[in-house]
């Protein structure tokens, strides 16, 4: 007689799994590692190479050796980290501080909660901001685009997030605007700025492919965007002078790859379309209150860091519409 | 025509309806037939022959206990063998009559001719009381008792007639097969159910996977109060709750039943066999089965007599293939898998499915990334991720104040997690255990 296998239904699966949509996500990367490769030469290739590689590694051997579990290393998560680790570090970093800030993403960010699933923060973000705290001065000297060759040996010079933040003290915005690279070369990314997170059209390919792969949905990266140019816009229209082009707050600094690709990492974003639309509006809020109020020219990692923390919050409060109206049972 | 469909959730699994296009062909009944007491929501009906009586096709054997069952025939003539516990689809062992066949002899009220009886000259409360006496409970699955959906309760008003062509179920096809060939048969039923249920309005709601479906049945009912509405193609369009909101955007309240927003629902199936009852006075001892499966030699529609054991349907339909890890009694999505073959069809059952090795292997579970998918396909707005977690962890209460109760087991969450994780199991726990706080308190 034929054994049967008896369980509770459903009796049949999508065949999605963490592996296919984690590669899903890297694969929507190519586009801005081509573009950033295009840039920035060796410099983004030995930046890629040491984080995705000591990503995986420091993830193997934390789980074989420290928690004792079954590695998971190559399930897509830790190339993931490694990828958006070096995407938000400058290209001429020298590789020792980009073991480092893998280890901060990897060891501190995400095995420290239990590994995958269980993280509060973006372990990338953990990374950059370890990196961000330690050594100031190399992750805020960026490679003018072009020098294929170069790679620490490279020039440097400022972000436009950065000129505009010094140069508004003394004069007009528009003045400086007009001697930055024109809004054509911002979308292209022609700019100095991290590796990958120069070129927003590359990046929003990318998130074209996640929405169509509905690896992701579009209510965390609009809503952040959305808000950054509403909140900038209102400045703008009340203070020209005062504050910059909205349009330029969109494309400069890591807003782009913030939005499509760190806010919207799976563990550390809520779990409701509602909640991610307070949170993403946080976001925004919080790095345009930071690039224009604040100490540093950019601010969207430690927005989205922040709201990280808000994020079981917004899950405990922030709940789906059921279906139907409420009565009393029985 | 425009397509319909509910708002909130839903997922589209293969549809994999092998069985479509094939006719219903009618299964000569096995030598040996056992038909269980308890094949309807409700209380088991009470027997009321004996080991050793002879019974005839359509013949009363066992009785409703109360308003909330049904009364039970014979499906085939010959000699009671046994009264006894015998196992059944769900696995348990319950009581059921046992027949042994002889002969093919029928109940002489029964009118077993061809011919389409179209005037309906009872009036709704004789249609009732012919329904009660067929023993008809809905044929989509949830065998629920038809008469008891027929009489409106007190301070409600019911205003529509849905019936649910939708078939939703990836495999399943016996209520496509039943449109395309008793379609004249379903108009009449329709209007039947129209007239006990004394509503003026009547909607047949298909998916449009089955475009041959709707336009026979756009065609029959033209000129008729009953409209045919195309759905686009997303499961569980077939539950009660997510129809009523595709055809008429209401929400049946949480707890609520669909005539809370003066909607009554009927399966085709169920329509069909009141039909019979109430036109050919031929009580429910068969219906249509679909028998199918990736590796089966012939898909088929069967019209099977209520009690033949599930392995001589497989036997009909080419032999159990060699890969079969399950078979399932109804859809793959909602269905029981059954642990042995030896059961038999029942009233409920609407497919044996046979699922093969690869379909049915389970992946590792694993950590939950926190994806938000099974949020977004649950159908009724719930958060099947924080069930499991605080069924875990034993959190009852808390799973009551998020809804558990509203959870329509659809699968849905299970079917789409990319961690594999068994969030239904752990739902279907929380609810077993909150329903038994609501029952505490109520004792108090």
């Amino acid at each position: 007689m034929t054994r049967l296998i008896v369980s509770p239904s459903p009796h049949t699966y999508s065949g999605e799994s963490v592996p296919r949509l984690m590669y899903g996500v890297i694969i929507s990367l190519l586009p801005a590692f081509g573009v950033s490769v295009f840039y920035f030469g060796i410099g983004m290739l030995i930046v890629t190479t040491v984080s995705v590689l000591t990503c995986i590694l420091f993830e193997y051997l934390i789980q074989k050796y420290i928690l004792q579990t079954k590695p998971s290393h190559l399930d897509g998560s830790a190339i993931l980290t490694g990828l958006l680790l070096a995407f938000c570090l400058p290209a001429n970093i020298p590789f020792w501080m980009v073991i480092i800030g893998a280890l901060a993403a990897i060891g501190i960010g995400k095995m420290t909660f239990g590994g995958l699933g269980n993280n509060i923060f973006n372990p990338a973000l953990v990374g950059r901001v370890f990196l961000f705290i330690s050594f100031p001065v190399a992750m805020t000297s960026w490679p003018e685009p072009g020098q294929w060759m170069q790679y620490t040996d490279a020039a440097t010079g400022a972000t436009p997030l950065a000129l505009m933040k010094e140069g508004v003290a003394m004069r007009p915005a528009g003045e400086i605007l007009s001697e930055m690279p024109s809004f054509l070369n911002l979308f292209l990314g022609n700019m100095m700025g991290s590796s990958g997170e120069v070129a927003a059209f590359a990046l929003l390919i990318g998130m074209c492919y996640m929405l169509y792969r509905r690896i992701i949905t579009w209510h965390i990266p609009v809503s952040i965007l959305g808000s950054v140019f509403i909140f900038t816009g209102i400045l703008w229209l009340v203070n020209p002078d005062q504050f910059a082009n909205p349009l330029f707050h969109l494309l400069t600094g890591g807003l782009m790859l913030g939005a499509i690709y760190m806010a919207t990492d799976y563990v550390t974003s809520p779990m409701t379309g509602k909640g991610m639309l307070i949170y993403g509006a946080g976001i925004g809020v919080v790095t345009v209150l930071i690039r224009i109020f604040g100490a540093y020219p950019e601010g969207v990692q430690f927005a989205i860091l922040i709201f990280n923390g808000f994020t079981p919050l917004l899950n405990k409060y922030i709940k789906p519409k059921r279906f139907g109206k409420e009565v009393a049972h029985g | 025509m425009k397509l319909k469909t509910f708002s909130m959730g839903g997922v589209h699994p293969p549809e994999n309806k092998l069985s479509a296009g094939r006719e219903i062909r009618e299964l000569s009944p096995s030598d040996v037939v056992v038909i269980p007491v308890s094949q309807h929501l409700g209380t088991p009906s009470k027997v009321i022959v004996e080991r050793g009586d002879q019974v005839k096709v359509g013949q009363l054997i066992a009785r409703a206990e109360g308003f909330v069952s049904t009364n039970i025939h014979a499906s085939v003539s010959g000699k009671v063998s046994k009264v006894d516990i015998f196992p059944d689809s769900s696995g348990y062992r319950r009581l059921a009559v046992q027949i042994k066949v002889n002969g093919d002899e029928w109940v002489e009220t029964i009118d077993r001719s061809g011919t389409l009886v179209k005037e309906i000259s009872l009036d709704a409360e004789e249609i009732r009381k012919r329904i009660v006496e067929a023993g008809i409970v809905g044929l989509g699955g949830a065998t629920f008792p038809t008469h008891v959906k027929l009489t409106t309760p007190r301070g409600k008003k019911a205003e529509y007639l849905i019936v649910n062509g939708v078939e939703c179920e990836p495999y399943l096809t016996s209520d496509h097969a039943l449109m395309m060939e008793r379609s004249s048969a379903l108009l009449v039923g329709i209007q039947i159910m129209m007239k006990g249920l004394g509503v003026e309005k009547a909607i047949l709601g298909i998916e449009s996977n089955k475009p041959d479906a709707i336009s026979r049945m756009q065609e029959i009912t033209r000129g008729t109060a009953i409209s045919v509405q195309g759905l686009k193609v997303k499961y569980p369009q077939g539950g009660e709750k997510q129809l009523v909101k595709a055809l008429l955007n209401r929400e049946v309240p949480s707890g609520g039943l669909p005539i809370d927003v003066g909607v009554v629902v009927f399966n085709v199936g169920t329509v069909h066999a009141a039909y019979e009852a109430v036109q050919k006075n031929k009580p429910l001892i068969e219906r249509v089965v679909t028998v199918t499966g990736k590796y089966l030699k012939q898909p088929s529609n069967f019209r099977v007599r209520i009690g033949t054991p599930v392995s001589h349907l497989i036997e009909q339909a080419g032999g159990l293939p060699e890969d079969t890890a399950k078979v399932i009694n109804g859809g793959p999505m909602m269905g029981k898998a059954l642990a042995s073959l030896d059961v038999p069809v029942v009233k409920g059952t609407s497919g044996i499915v046979l699922i093969s090795n690869e379909e049915a292997r389970r992946k590792a579970v694993i950590q939950c990334i926190r994806c938000t998918r099974c949020v977004q396909v649950c159908p009724m707005g719930l958060e099947p991720y924080l069930m499991m977690n605080l069924a875990e962890k034993e959190m009852f209460e808390r799973m009551e104040t998020e809804r558990v109760l509203d959870c329509i087991e659809c699968g849905s969450c299970s079917y789409t997690c990319p961690s594999s994780r068994p969030l239904l199991d752990y739902i279907r726990l929380g609810k077993a255990e909150v329903a038994k706080l609501v029952r505490s308190r109520k004792a108090v």
